[in-house]
């Protein structure tokens, strides 16, 4: 497979490897002393366990998961409200594979599937579209769920359903932007950061600029990351050495798809059919400015919270996360997943109580199924 | 969020909704290329995308790439240069 | 003994099931009489195959009994359909014990307006494989129910077959150091439903690898007598089947990333939807392992039969923690395989 076979090669990797080991030793971490390096998007955590880069990384190397998981990030209350709407006999609700096991305070889209309500899976907001227009006496509402990377696939569906004027389509819109909650984290006197990994495919719409602040403001190197194994470990070898050298800059080791400036398509899609919300709220991190988006009132018609009066914008509830459930707290890199008390026993992939367990990217799925803790997989004997 | 694919143009679908086959490694699905589309969509055949939940949004630069396999193959070859010191040195001390 | 029924005028009406061809009255019989009867042959006609065989009589001499249902959906799919998945899935439960398969029973339940021709060609792909794999297909049962309660039509296949005298293949005897090898590459019906399926608007030139592997079980027990165990790997793929005899026989199981055979049709697929190909159902594809002496011999014995020209050793069992399945990375890093939890679902993240 071109552009992505090259960029898993073994051997390069073990140069890489030592690269990395010869910079932490200059650096002078260890294991009790280590850089903390923050991988912020979920792909990239997972990219990590599956590829055992944590266990091939010096020990003086700690990975920070962030909060790039748009499922892990989703406040209970929005499923509760997805439920809501696709329980309505007129409903097709439309949503991609994340989110359908996350647990709801009473259901997750699963069990609702299961219950009756017509909910499908769909690999393209694409797919909505034409699901809309095969059933004219059915409503199709789309969960838009994702960060930057997903946003403006949603935002030109938009545009094409109102050149088509299609009735019955509309999005459910929970799209997030990366860039407030890592000032947020940032601005956490707890946190102890270093250096980030950054969000390959969300950079591919953005650009690189937006993470000026990281740099100039908070003096942090970032390094925008590629997914292959290969550019993993470039991005963290990139990391080390500006920390090395005292520098703080914003790096790109993407470059063959992620250009300066971003996709211009997609920012003037974005543009035109969304707008910040002064305010959303986050698992774990609780309500950022203007890190949600909702859709501008000319796409209305487009707008599932305004045609169903559910959602965020029409008034959201705030639902208790679970008793015992630290989900906030591992999102956010403040604990590993199993510093977790519910970590493989109150919450397992068959019975989760968050979202981190259930989301293929969440850090507590990735190490359950990977078997990232140090007795769940022996080192290589 | 960051599951994105490189594929391959391989067919124009609809130039008026902007819509192309896209193959990846012999799995095709029908993409948008509204984000990549050139004045000339016939310019995008044969070339590599990101793919992401149906849409093509971003050209992969194959320059850049290259730089990017040449900075890894870089390292390689620094590693190699180290471990040919290290057994020059390692011999020496053997010989001496 | 084979009872050829009397010629009789075609008197099935119309295209497609309704109800009255479940009454248990003409329009049944009609059915029963065309569709199957016509092409499977069973022998005799009461409600019950009456069956002798020698084999059973051999002092030491075992009877295996397995069951199944099948309600894959599309019914139809490249490389296969339900009707040749249900004789290959019967027949090779049987074989990865060590037994030769002898007869099956077919029951179908079949959704009112279920097309007649479908059912046909159903039954002609089940009579085609039973045929080669050598087995007969000798009593069965039809029922038809309301539109919505059936997805076109559902099999259930049971299967019986006898185990030599001296056979004792089974999870619970592999050993630390034993090899696991497979036949061939692996996913490919997995991936084949979920294009064939529609969801995704994908599509692809990978079919089905649904076939009967008994005769290459024999083959393989003939090259290394000492064969341990093998499994079938349907749901669940691979993954599924190395944990369930990790955990039967006690060891761990290491395997090698690089070494597993995948279609790079396969591996797109996957990487699209973000699918792990160890997961993906296979329908013709088994995990065997065998002793270490007798491993080239085995994968020799595999890749002169059609069905194991892929053949390759995969990984090896040894002591450590039982029960689980480790894989190296083609990176040289350590992960774990765990079961599958749950359905895996495509996703964007």
């Amino acid at each position: 497979m071109r552009y992505v076979e090259e960029f898993r090669d073994p051997v390069a990797a073990k140069a890489v490897l030592s690269a990395i080991a010869a910079v932490v030793e200059e650096i002078g971490a260890t294991a009790r002393n280590p850089v903390h390096i923050m991988e912020i998007c979920g792909g990239h955590t997972h990219a990590i366990f599956r590829y055992g880069l944590d266990r091939l990384t010096p020990k003086g190397i700690e990975f920070i998961h962030g909060p790039g998981c748009p499922v892990c990030v989703l406040p209970m209350s929005r499923i509760d409200e997805c439920v809501e709407i696709a329980e309505r006999p007129e409903v097709i609700f439309c949503t991609f594979g994340d989110a359908m096991r996350v647990p709801g305070s009473a259901k997750s889209l699963m069990q609702a599937k299961a219950d009756g309500a017509d909910i499908r899976m769909v690999y393209s907001p694409l797919d909505a579209l034409e699901i809309a227009r095969r059933n004219p006496d059915r409503e199709v509402v789309f969960f838009g769920l994702g960060f930057e990377t997903t946003t403006p696939s949603t935002a030109l569906s938009i545009q094409q359903a109102a050149r088509e004027a299609l009735g019955n389509f509309t999005v459910f819109c929970n799209h997030i932007t990366v860039p407030p909650p890592i000032k947020a984290l940032l601005d956490d006197p707890h946190m102890i950061l270093d250096g980030f990994v950054g969000p390959g495919h969300v950079s591919m719409v953005i650009g690189t600029h937006p993470y000026d602040f990281i740099a100039e403001t908070y003096g942090k190197p970032i390094v925008v990351a590629g997914f292959e194994p290969l550019d993993l470990l470039q991005s963290v070898l990139m990391v080390l050495r500006q920390i090395r050298d005292g520098r703080a800059e914003v790096e790109n080791q993407y470059a063959r798809v992620v250009p300066e400036h971003g996709n211009p398509v997609s920012l003037a899609a974005i543009a035109d059919v969304y707008e910040p919300r002064p305010s959303f709220e986050w698992r774990g991190l609780g309500e950022i400015d203007a890190s949600g988006l909702r859709i501008r009132a000319k796409y209305a018609a487009f707008d599932a919270e305004e045609k169903f009066g559910v959602g965020y914008g029409a008034g959201p509830r705030s639902v208790a996360e679970p008793e015992g459930c630290a989900c906030g707290q591992v999102m956010t890199g403040r604990i590993k997943p199993t510093g977790c008390p519910q970590y493989g026993t109150g919450c397992t992939p068959e019975m989760p109580l968050g979202a981190l367990m259930v989301s293929s990217e969440g850090a507590c799925a990735a190490y359950f199924q990977y078997g990232a803790t140090d007795d769940h997989l022996e080192a290589a004997e | 969020m960051c599951l994105g694919i490189p594929g391959q143009i391989v067919e124009i679908t609809d130039a008026t909704r902007l819509m192309a086959m896209a193959d990846i490694s012999g799995v095709r699905r029908e993409v948008s290329i509204a984000c990549v589309a050139t004045p000339d969509l016939t310019d995008l055949l044969g070339e590599w995308a990101l793919i992401h939940v149906g849409f093509a949004m971003s050209l992969i630069d194959a320059d850049e790439a290259e730089k990017t396999l040449e900075a890894l193959r870089g390292l390689g070859e620094a590693q190699e240069t180290l471990e040919a010191m290290a057994d020059g040195a390692a011999a020496l001390e053997g010989t001496q | 003994m084979n009872m050829i029924p009397p010629l009789k005028p075609a008197r099935l009406r119309g295209d497609r099931v309704t109800m009255a061809h479940g009454g248990g009255g003409k329009a049944m019989r009609d059915l029963i009489d065309e569709i199957f009867t016509a092409v499977f042959q069973p022998p005799g006609s009461e409600d019950q195959a009456r069956l002798t065989a020698q084999a059973l009589g051999t002092p030491g001499a075992q009877l295996a009994f397995t069951t199944d249902s099948f309600v894959v959906s599309p019914p139809e799919f490249p490389g296969g359909d339900i009707g040749k998945i249900a004789v290959c899935g019967t027949v090779n439960d049987l074989a990865v014990g060590g037994a030769t398969p002898l007869w099956l029973s077919a029951a179908f339940i079949i959704e009112e307006g279920c097309e007649f021709d479908l059912l046909r060609r159903i039954v002609a792909s089940m009579q085609a494989e039973a045929e080669k794999a050598g087995v007969r297909i000798v009593t069965g049962d039809t029922k038809v129910v309301e539109r919505g309660a059936a997805d076109k039509v559902f099999v259930t296949t049971s299967g019986i077959g006898v185990i030599p005298p001296g056979r004792d293949m089974q999870a619970a005897r592999i050993q630390p150091g034993d090899v696991a090898l497979v036949n061939g590459v692996l996913g490919d019906h997995g991936a084949t439903i979920l294009a064939a399926r529609g969801d995704m608007a994908l599509s692809t030139d990978i079919a089905s690898d649904c076939q009967s592997l008994n005769t290459l079980i024999d083959a393989v027990l003939q090259a290394a007598p000492n064969t341990r165990a093998a499994r079938d790997a349907t749901r669940g793929g691979v993954a599924s089947a190395l944990n369930e005899m990790a955990e039967a026989a006690g060891v761990q199981i290491d395997i090698d990333e690089t070494a597993l055979p995948i279609r790079a049709e396969v591996r797109g697929m996957c990487e699209v939807l973000g699918l792990d190909p160890l997961y993906l159902a296979n329908e013709g594809t088994l995990v065997i392992f065998v002793p270490p002496d007798e491993a080239d011999a085995a994968r020799a014995a595999m890749q002169a039969h059609e069905a194991g020209r892929g053949a390759t050793i995969i990984g090896q069992a040894r002591t450590g923690h039982a029960g689980r399945v480790t894989m190296t990375t083609l990176f040289g890093g350590q992960r774990l395989v765990d079961t599958l939890v749950g359905e895996q679902l495509p996703r964007i993240c």
